[in-house]
């Protein structure tokens, strides 16, 4: 381990979205730093794969965007870490493919958007509340890191979907963090900027990589930003 | 008692009935059992979230439909792949768990498919029901088998199948009961809010809920079966702060009643760490820990019931039991809630702790109660 990245040694955190782009990096580097990751992911195989690749990390099959699946979910993360301190919601839909006016987008697509960048992140987040909280507790600090995009900001034609499904999770991580932090749980916004990723190569299949961030990089930062967060000087642990 | 059969944690119209130290009743709406916490009290709930641990499936040797309810760890064991469990025969809850048939005979050795999940019967534990299990896969497969596979144990007062979040509390964490801790269900995070708000504090407790009936009248004598729990250092913690500023320990719910009294059982100091309850609390029971309860209503004969014995007078206990029938309230774990101060005339005649206590009540009581509204269903 190079001497600048920061530990995290035991803390507990699952990474939604976790075998592809910024999720995948970020497994990769939290892994390294001695953190216990779960990460989730739709497709099975692809998760066996980067947990066979990364022994200790627990791979977990599921679509965060499916109602039924967000308990079972829930359930392997903290039946496996014993509890958990840090969740990452990741995984991010672009809506539709290619990106579309929103006067041409169909509904559904809209709606497919809100299902995984709002509701999918609100229905885990409040389903792992409790192990949070619990965490909070037991005086280690809990957080939430929702991953988002300056397109929830600015107003980018033809980013319609996205851009409105991730303005409402920036809204709500910013309500939910007044909430939570009264029970030790800080609820935070990430923008990882534009990165070379499967999602933004899907968005923009004319880029030139050269021009983008590598994931690693948002990587690292965002894992030095949890472990601001959430690193307790050892003096101070229970 | 009317049974609870739509499975709503949190229904408008939930009702509480409160019995104070000096054994008066009252009645009220249930979000407002926050009105009856004291300054300086210390609310202990079970934060265990619930396991899918009814796995419908197929007893290799027989070809015969099961049903396995998982129902405990062996004690000790931290292996998440090692079970207690009682198996029925073909059906469902939707039939009476006494009218169930039981299960093809079990030897140890046999192998179970459940769904996809396979494993092995390790013993028979003096019943032809009661097997100690292992799953024949890792623990991380394990968990994915019991997520995907499994369906929250229930009964057949409630006519539709339960999801996975209709038996979480809104504090659910480990996933280590095996029904939910429903006391919890009265919680959520504004009564939780409005309890800081009074200067009361909120601290948790995992304790590993066990299943309320097998269906087998010989089986259901041996519940509760041993419990593990784990009382963490800050809730330790907590408890010694409400101690020495005269304040009371609330609990929520009998699992958390029965992991606090067992891990004072020796010095009436509450230690922190993992351990497992195996006593049962009944009318001759001191408690040492916990000065009041708030549970679910709970019928003559139960388990639950005999535990709040160790709070009230049996005579008393008939006065609540006649108001809970009289005026409506529901029952079981959807349904209402009591909330009782453990008597101190009892404590008085030395039955129960308290001697050391009785100085801070005239203070610490606030002056004017909560106004107690009658309320009829």
């Amino acid at each position: 381990m190079d001497k600048h990245s920061i530990h995290l040694e035991g803390v507990r955190v699952a990474i939604t979205g976790g075998t592809s782009g910024l999720g995948l990096a970020l497994v990769r580097e939290l892994h390294r730093r001695g953190a216990r990751v779960a990460f989730v992911a739709r497709t099975a195989e692809r998760v066996t794969a980067v947990a066979r690749a990364h022994p200790g990390t627990i791979g977990i099959a599921g679509d965060i965007a499916r109602k039924d699946d967000i308990h079972p979910i829930a359930l392997q993360i903290t039946g496996n870490l014993g509890g958990l301190d840090v969740l990452v919601n990741n995984a991010s839909s672009l809506g539709p493919v290619p990106l579309a006016l929103l006067a041409d987008t169909d509904c559904e697509d809209l709606e497919a958007a809100l299902a995984a960048n709002l509701v999918g992140p609100f229905r885990l987040t409040k389903a792992l509340a409790g192990a949070l909280a619990a965490s909070a507790r037991a005086g280690r600090p809990a957080a939430v890191f929702n991953v988002s995009s300056d397109a929830a900001v600015n107003a980018y034609p033809t980013w319609g979907a996205y851009g409105a499904s991730k303005a409402a999770l920036l809204h709500m991580s910013r309500i939910w963090d007044e909430e939570l932090a009264p029970e030790g749980i800080r609820v935070l916004s990430f923008d990882p900027g534009d990165m070379d990723t499967p999602l933004h190569a899907l968005a923009v299949p004319d880029a030139d990589p050269a021009t983008l961030k590598r994931p690693e990089a948002a990587a690292q930062e965002l894992a030095d930003t949890i472990a601001a967060r959430v690193m307790v000087p050892a003096e101070a642990r229970p | 008692m009317i049974a609870a059969t739509r499975p709503v944690q949190r229904p408008r119209d939930a009702k509480l009935l409160v019995v104070l130290a000096d054994g008066r009743i009252s009645h009220v709406p249930r979000p407002r059992f926050v009105e009856f916490l004291w300054p300086g009290d210390l609310v202990i709930a079970n934060d265990a979230a619930t396991l899918p641990a009814s796995l419908h499936g197929v007893h290799a040797p027989s070809g015969a439909a099961i049903e396995v309810r998982l129902a405990g760890r062996r004690p000790a064991s931290v292996s998440a792949t090692a079970f207690m469990a009682i198996v029925f025969g073909a059906g469902d809850f939707r039939m009476r768990t006494e009218d169930r048939p039981g299960p093809p005979a079990l030897a140890p050795g046999d192998r179970l498919a459940l769904g996809p999940l396979a494993a092995t019967v390790e013993a028979l534990l003096d019943h032809p029901r009661l097997v100690s299990l292992r799953f024949d896969a890792d623990a991380s497969s394990v968990w994915a088998g019991i997520a995907r596979h499994g369906r929250p144990i229930q009964y057949a007062h409630l006519p539709d199948a339960l999801a996975l979040w209709d038996v979480w509390t809104p504090i659910a964490s480990a996933p280590v009961a095996f029904e939910p801790p429903s006391a919890g269900f009265a919680l959520d995070w504004a009564a939780i809010r409005a309890m800081r708000a009074r200067g009361v504090e909120f601290a948790t407790i995992t304790h590993a809920a066990g299943i309320s009936s097998t269906g087998d009248e010989q089986l259901d004598c041996r519940l509760p079966f041993d419990e593990p729990y784990e009382i963490p250092a800050a809730t330790a913690a907590a408890i010694r702060r409400a101690r020495s500023r005269g304040g009371r320990i609330v609990a929520v719910g009998t699992t958390v009643v029965r992991a606090l009294e067992h891990a004072a059982r020796r010095t009436g100091v509450v230690a922190a760490g993992p351990s497992v309850a195996n006593q049962r609390l009944g009318p001759f029971s001191r408690l040492r820990a916990v000065d009041t309860i708030l549970s679910g209503t709970h019928e003559k004969g139960s388990s639950h019931y005999q535990l709040l014995r160790a709070f009230l007078d049996d005579a008393t206990l008939a006065a609540v039991s006649a108001a809970l029938d009289a005026s409506g309230y529901r029952t079981h774990e959807f349904g209402d809630s009591v909330l009782i101060e453990k008597d101190w005339r009892r404590a008085r005649r030395g039955r129960g702790r308290a001697v050391r206590r009785s100085s801070y009540w005239p203070s610490n009581r606030p002056s004017t109660l909560p106004s107690v509204s009658a309320m009829r269903a």
